[in-house]
């Protein structure tokens, strides 16, 4: 397993396999020095664990990694989906899987069309990261104008705006763990009272939520059009039925363990050994 | 093992392993556990966030 900090997750995969009798080095990314044409995969065992938090170092270390034929969970092209919402959303409307209305601009001019086109409020939401940072709710022209000239002011990756309607549903949404295309878990985030985001970064309070058929479908084909593997689908209840806004590639599942009295860590590393096979 | 920080005790889980994030519940402060030469156990400053972090 690569990580960068050993968190919760990572401490209780370890956990797990140890019980399992599973051999699973723990190898630090901060620590790597590959010598790219050099035999390096020796250090690295067949199958690895991807768990850092940085986007950039875990694309990077697993196409290193990929390029010397080690599977690597999640692969390289689930990471890149997954970790970028853009590229998560074109993935799920390929799919024809019910994701909120997105828009796409690069300049805080065409953005304003964009929101035109949605209408507000909409949620304005950087392409890569996570916890609900940098995610602003967009309830007027003024109000984005004035985010947008924040934006401008920022590395370029903030310049890509990435819009999304704003769904209208209860103050929860549902975080499922899908591992090997099953749904093996799922919680209610319930977001803080005066707070519209619903991460638990952000205080929601986490309820066990049943695995409703209309859920696992729906989860499974999300899980399915981003690549398979270990992942953490978000899903929304509009008015008009579920919708997917977000599948996680280095899935949290801190709160979802005590909540849902699942497993996750041992789960994960049934998979493993069953992808070694 | 004191907390850099504010020297308050930071009681070390028997369990606990190099990389792991480690709070003070004096002053809140999170830091890495990491080996030193000697194998023994020290706390560093944990990185700030990065803005590519994230699930």
């Amino acid at each position: 397993m690569v990580y960068d900090y050993i968190r919760w997750e990572e401490k209780a995969i370890a956990d797990a396999a140890k019980k399992r009798g599973v051999n699973l080095k723990l190898i630090d990314s901060k620590d790597v020095s590959l010598l790219l044409d050099s035999n390096y995969e020796e250090e690295f065992g067949n199958v690895v664990l991807q768990r850092c938090l940085s986007y950039f170092r875990s694309l990077h270390l697993t196409a290193a990694l990929e390029a010397k034929g080690i599977s690597v969970i999640n692969n390289f092209k689930v990471a890149l989906t997954a970790g970028n919402k853009l590229l998560t959303t074109l993935a799920l409307i390929n799919a024809g899987i019910p994701t909120p209305r997105t828009a796409l601009s690069f300049t805080s001019e065409s953005a304003i069309k964009s929101l035109e086109k949605l209408g507000y409020p909409s949620v304005l939401k950087p392409t890569i990261g996570s916890w609900g940072r940098l995610v602003a709710l967009l309830k007027d022209r003024d109000s984005a104008e004035a985010i947008f000239e924040d934006r401008e002011h920022m590395f370029p990756l903030y310049q890509v705006y990435y819009i999304q309607e704003y769904v209208k549903r209860p103050p929860r949404d549902i975080r499922s763990i899908v591992i090997d295309d099953k749904v093996v878990a799922a919680i209610y985030r319930v977001s803080l009272s005066g707070n519209w985001k619903t991460n638990m970064a952000l205080g929601a309070k986490a309820e066990n939520c049943p695995i409703t058929k209309e859920l696992e479908d729906i989860c499974v084909k999300a899980s399915k059009a981003v690549g398979g593997g270990i992942l953490g689908v978000d899903c929304m209840e509009s008015p008009n039925g579920l919708l997917v806004h977000e599948v996680n590639n280095t899935t949290e599942f801190k709160n979802t363990v005590p909540t849902t009295g699942v497993d996750i860590p041992g789960l994960i590393i049934d998979y493993l050994v069953k992808y070694r096979k | 093992m004191r907390c850099p920080e504010c020297d308050g005790e930071i009681p070390l889980a028997k369990d606990a392993i190099e990389g792991e994030i480690i709070t003070c519940p004096d002053c809140g402060g999170s830091f890495e556990l990491y080996k030193k030469k000697d194998g023994s156990f020290d706390l560093r400053a944990i990185q700030v966030i990065g803005e590519d972090w994230g699930e």
